[in-house]
């Protein structure tokens, strides 16, 4: 897996929003790479800034400060017309199949606006590739005259699918799409993520709360806490052997298909709710309700750091 | 009881393609309003009215053989009569005719008004929404203390600057009527310039115009109508009382307003000269804010009450 070159690199992004005096720093300071055909899962608690780090990693959001950089080169200073062109590889899929899709537009006009923005194609030709899009999230090529509301929730995702496959991405950040999605449909989905990206080598950065979709998904995975990144690992080494104090809680949190072994493992219950990111704790922001904390943790925030070949973590307790 | 054995349950065959399948026929957004729309007699009867009374104020001052000012001293204040339907006014004149008259003062002052409150309100609104931060402030802050001026004060200036007329009626009523259509759109670009499917259309690569035009502003048009359709009664109405008060068209120009102020005084002798245009005033207000209640429910049918 090493040997395949990276085609994202995030170097220190920031997105923060002020709201009336205070700064919320919604991200804070990420930094991360994904490799060409691989998909990275991100978790986390609701809040945590998963969805902020992905729409500001595609420029929907003006980064406060860092870099992402597509294909080696950076996407930060590009103008308007170059960003426009860059668009074509990055497309994003996001988490209410309700709100994605404008109710005012039929489905082939919304997965059609693709095409026309970049003049992909027009007349008969944008029909013909409507259709075919519309085959390949397995719906009925018949129903592009139909509006968004007459469609389930997984057809819909589907709809936000085939619309972000439209310019021919290699990138695509999967924004919870499947969270807001009955537990039968979900699979639905996430198969046809996942033959997608077979057939078509795409690259996937997959955000979910959810850790065991996440281990089923991932090559590695990456764990935020209040705008940080916390920990990142392949997904079987984090699986197996997490570092850092919170990823550990939340393993703990899934129940294990086993009664024997589910019956006498240790359970970490965090202790408290996530503080608020207009404030969150001083050094680790994990420290208020972290079994391990200590003096330090207050004191200076730890670093990220390379604990073993591959393995991520800011943590004390590895610094 | 019935034995049931295993020959009992054969699995149907489920074709996918036939459960995906949608039965109901497709409507657009404006087709299912009409839809809802036509279920609400009171809105269609107020709809049929207003276009009636077009048609009328269009036609009968074209076919009719009496016109609005043609005095006749001897003919004057008569009962309502074969020849003069509505009866005459002092000075002799046709109380029907310029009722129709006064129907074309009223209608297009009301349209004209709510026209213009559309093209300014969008556009102001639109930009401070959807440029948000220092824009909106300082365009919202304008708006304000527009707003704040007293709005008599500024008919009454206008007045002395310009002839009076119905020009400077429109004028009137728009310097600030476009404030409330503004406040509605830049409302509603807020809320839905950070919807998703905004976001997945930037992230498509549109421009700005395609984002006002494609996206936003058919998704505010329904709140948009709404009050568009509710502008133009308090347009006629306000058109009335300023005519009433003696501040708005000339004589012999015949406005709803004018007849009633000078009905008023004859009022005890020859009422129907008040009670006409006094008439047509009222059901021709409640008729269009009667029509613009059932189209908001109609575009949203979730704030029926
Ligand atoms: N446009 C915005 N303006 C102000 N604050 C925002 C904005 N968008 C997000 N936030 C805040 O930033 C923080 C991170 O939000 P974000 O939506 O990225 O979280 P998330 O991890 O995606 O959560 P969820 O799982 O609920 O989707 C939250 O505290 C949120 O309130
Ligand atoms: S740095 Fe300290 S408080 Fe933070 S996770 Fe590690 S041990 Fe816990
Ligand atoms: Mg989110």
């Amino acid at each position: 897996m090493d040997n395949r070159d990276t085609l994202i690199e995030v170097r220190n992004l920031k997105k923060f929003f002020s709201i009336g005096d205070n700064t919320l720093k919604a991200v804070n300071d990420i930094s991360f790479e994904i490799k060409r055909g691989e998909t990275l899962g991100v978790v986390g608690e609701s809040g945590c800034g998963k969805s902020t780090a992905g729409r500001t990693l595609l420029r929907l959001y003006d980064a406060t400060g860092g870099d992402v950089l597509f294909e080696g080169k950076s996407i930060m200073n590009l103008n308007n017309q170059e960003m426009k062109a860059m668009r074509r590889n990055m497309q994003m899929i996001f988490q209410d199949p309700y709100a994605s899709l404008n109710p005012r537009m039929t489905v082939g006009d919304i997965i059609g606006e693709a095409l026309d923005i970049h003049g992909l194609a027009t007349g008969q030709k944008r029909k013909e590739r409507i259709q075919e899009l519309l085959s390949l999230v397995s719906l009925n090529p018949e129903h592009m005259n139909r509006f968004p509301h007459e469609f389930s929730g997984g057809q819909r995702q589907r709809i936000g699918i085939a619309r972000a496959l439209a310019v021919e991405p290699k990138f695509i950040v999967c924004d919870e799409p499947i969270s807001a999605l009955d537990v039968s449909v979900q699979a639905q989905v996430v198969n046809l993520l996942e033959q997608l990206q077979e057939k078509m080598g795409l690259t996937y950065m997959f955000i979910a709360h959810d850790l065991s979709m996440v281990k089923y998904i991932s090559d590695r995975v990456a764990v935020m806490y209040l705008g940080k990144m916390v920990e990142l690992a392949e997904s079987d080494a984090l699986y197996e052997k997490p570092l850092h104090p919170y990823t550990q809680a939340l393993l703990s949190a899934i129940p294990i298909p086993d009664p024997e072994v589910e019956r006498n493992r240790e359970r970490i219950v965090l202790q408290g709710d996530v503080p608020s990111p207009m404030n969150p704790p001083s050094g680790c922001h994990f420290r208020t309700r972290c079994p391990k904390a200590m003096p330090e943790c207050a004191a200076s925030a730890p670093v990220w750091k390379e604990v073993e070949p591959g393995h991520f973590a800011a943590c004390h307790l590895y610094n | 009881m019935q034995q049931l054995t295993k020959e009992h349950f054969e699995p149907i065959s489920v074709d996918l393609r036939q459960a995906e399948a949608i039965k109901r026929p497709s409507l657009s957004f404006w087709s299912d309003v009409w839809r809802r729309l036509k279920m609400n007699k009171v809105a269609m009867a107020s709809m049929i009215f207003i276009v009636a009374l077009l048609v009328c104020a269009i036609v009968i001052p074209l076919v009719t053989h009496n016109d609005y000012f043609t005095t006749d001293l001897a003919g004057k204040n008569k009962k309502p009569s074969a020849e003069h339907w509505f009866g005459t006014d002092d000075l002799g004149r046709d109380v029907f005719v310029r009722i129709w008259y006064g129907a074309r003062i009223s209608l297009e002052v009301g349209l004209a008004a709510a026209f213009i409150d559309l093209i300014i309100g969008v556009i102001w609104g639109g930009i401070a929404g959807f440029y948000g931060g220092r824009v909106d402030e300082i365009m919202m802050r304008i708006a304000d203390i527009l707003f704040a001026i007293p709005y008599l004060l500024v008919v009454i200036l206008l007045m002395v600057v310009l002839e009076p007329g119905v020009g400077t009626i429109i004028i009137a009523l728009t310097i600030t009527g476009w404030i409330g259509m503004a406040r509605i759109v830049r409302g509603q670009m807020l809320q839905l310039k950070n919807q998703e499917f905004v976001l997945a259309a930037r992230s498509l690569g549109a421009d700005s115009n395609r984002l006002i035009f494609k996206h936003l502003i058919p998704n505010a048009l329904g709140p948009i109508i709404v009050t568009l359709s509710l502008t133009v009664p308090s347009a006629i109405f306000a058109e009335s009382f300023l005519s009433f008060i003696g501040l708005g068209v000339a004589a012999p120009i015949a406005s709803w307003g004018t007849m009633s102020n000078e009905g008023l005084p004859a009022m005890k002798y020859y009422p129907w000269r008040l009670m006409f245009p006094a008439v047509f005033i009222s059901v021709t207000i409640l008729a269009f804010n009667l029509f613009g209640d059932g189209l908001r429910d109609a575009v949203d049918p979730r704030l029926r009450k």
